[in-house]
């Protein structure tokens, strides 16, 4: 019954957010504020994710692929396959789960409890418009941007261990990279990313959107946003791929 | 005027009140008082629909707001100003622009404008020289007379007060409750005040409604309060007195 009535809260909020996407105004000032938050802002730590992801691939295929017969970009063609199709997306979107996630359902379960949502409803505001739309937007338009971030800094920190461990020449990895590399791959990083920052936002929104019972309340539901973020975007990970290579 | 005309509420199993009926004339001012978890602030967020009965009704100037349309119920909610328990300030902005906050999105004003308006308000509080300050370096009088401000600021028809002395000292009690009768006398503002504070209640009500055993127990006005033979309102009241 629990899981009925979380699901239509939780399909009732989205609803309520996408017909609100009119009201531009309204939530123009947030959207912005909130890319900056959501993706500028957590640069920096995606990036540094990326490139030690990288670098420790690159390591770890060198140290697998022992045999002369390997040509040694095998080990740039693995390391930015890998990058650009599943880990540049999926680090990112567990970073992104422990940032944005919990930065959003604190926020929003905080001004729950302290009654700031009701006071932008008793003002006239319809709070999904003003909180909900505009960190649903940041999180769908900024997540493909640190995903491209990820993946760059990926494959720079690849190429940096390829260097320092002596295991692959920087025209080695890159002859490997561009060998194997398609289009595809990159727009499926792309939807994925996209997907990610849609399941992200919207759950941490709702957790923290119908968080009650002080500061208890707007712990659980940080920690129920968090956890709940990192299991869809490894079970939104698998749909994809499942679906769409 | 507001009407409350057979109003229930539970959640879940557990009942809040049943049946409550209560009207507000034009500029008066209600006192609704009762034990805490009584369902005080349950009842004042019905009269702006930020909740919903199990049944019954509540008539804003003739119009029961749970049948209206989003879109309406937001026009009718922009006639009231509400000063919650603590203050729902937001905490991301200052002061200042806490009380700018609906004049920016309801108001077609000038920045200048903008700001004269909020001085003037602030004014009115006694808060004129806060400036920029942020929220969180305010005392509990402070934030509550800038939720004041804030809630007055659009100058609406009906404000209502969710225990606005609460976790006060008696001198800026005093202070808020002079506040209260200013805004309703000299702003002609129709008010409805949750306490359970009685010396609140006997400085700013015209009319005073007893929540007790979850029904309205008592109703009428401060000198029929007063008088009253009620066994569990003269209770509330006695212990009331002898928090002083």
């Amino acid at each position: 019954m629990q899981l009925f009535l979380e699901i239509g809260n939780y399909s009732r909020l989205l609803y309520e957010a996408i017909r609100s996407m009119t009201e531009f105004k309204t939530y123009r000032k947030n959207l912005f504020a909130e890319m900056v938050k959501t993706g500028y802002d957590s640069l920096g730590i995606v990036s540094l994710a990326g490139f030690f992801t990288g670098a420790v691939l690159t390591i770890q295929t060198s140290y697998q692929f022992t045999s002369a017969l390997i040509p040694k970009s095998t080990i740039g063609a693995i390391t930015s396959q890998s990058m650009i199709i599943e880990l540049a997306a999926v680090i990112s979107g567990l970073v992104l789960a422990g940032r944005v996630g919990a930065r959003i359902a604190t926020e929003l379960g905080t001004m729950r409890v302290s009654e700031q949502i009701d006071a932008l409803e008793s003002m006239g505001f319809n709070s999904v418009t003003f909180l909900v739309m505009p960190r649903l937007l940041a999180g769908i338009v900024m997540f493909p941007i640190v995903y491209m971030a990820a993946v760059v800094f990926g494959i720079f920190g690849g190429i940096m261990a390829g260097i320092m461990t002596n295991s692959v020449t920087v025209f080695e990895f890159m002859e490997g990279a561009r060998l194997f590399f398609f289009p595809w791959d990159v727009a499926f990083g792309m939807i994925k990313s996209f997907v990610f920052g849609f399941v992200i936002t919207s759950i941490s929104c709702y957790k923290g959107y119908y968080a009650a019972g002080g500061a208890e309340g707007v712990g659980n539901a940080t920690t129920q946003a968090t956890v709940l973020s990192c299991i869809y975007v490894l079970v939104s990970s698998f749909l994809l791929a499942a679906i769409l290579l | 005027m507001i009407e409350v005309i057979n109003l229930t509420k539970s959640f879940g199993k557990n009942l809040i009140w049943e049946n409550v009926n209560l009207t507000i004339h034009e500029g008066e001012t209600l006192a609704v008082i009762g034990k805490s978890g009584s369902g005080k602030s349950v009842l004042i967020k019905h009269l702006n629909a930020l909740m919903y009965p199990d049944s019954g009704k509540v008539l804003i100037d003739g119009k029961n707001i749970f049948e209206l349309s989003y879109v309406d119920l937001r026009l009718v909610r922009q006639k009231f100003g509400v000063l919650f328990q603590g203050a729902a300030l937001f905490d991301s902005i200052s002061a200042h622009e806490n009380v700018a906050f609906p004049l920016r999105y309801f108001t077609k004003m000038t920045e200048s404008e903008i700001n004269t308006r909020v001085l003037e308000c602030l004014d009115m509080v006694n808060l004129a020289d806060i400036g920029d300050k942020s929220t969180a370096d305010l005392s509990g009088g402070m934030r509550k007379r800038v939720g004041l401000a804030r809630a007055i600021v659009l100058q609406p028809k009906y404000l209502l007060y969710d225990e606005p002395t609460s976790g006060l000292d008696p001198e800026t009690s005093n202070e808020i409750n002079e506040l209260i009768v200013h805004m309703t006398k000299n702003l002609s503002i129709t008010s409805v005040v949750i306490s359970h504070d009685m010396h609140s209640v006997l400085d700013v009500a015209e009319k005073a409604a007893f929540i007790d055993g979850q029904q309205l127990r008592w109703y009428g006005t401060i000198d029929e309060l007063k008088k009253s033979d009620d066994s569990r309102l003269i209770e509330f009241t006695r212990a009331s007195e002898y928090q002083i």
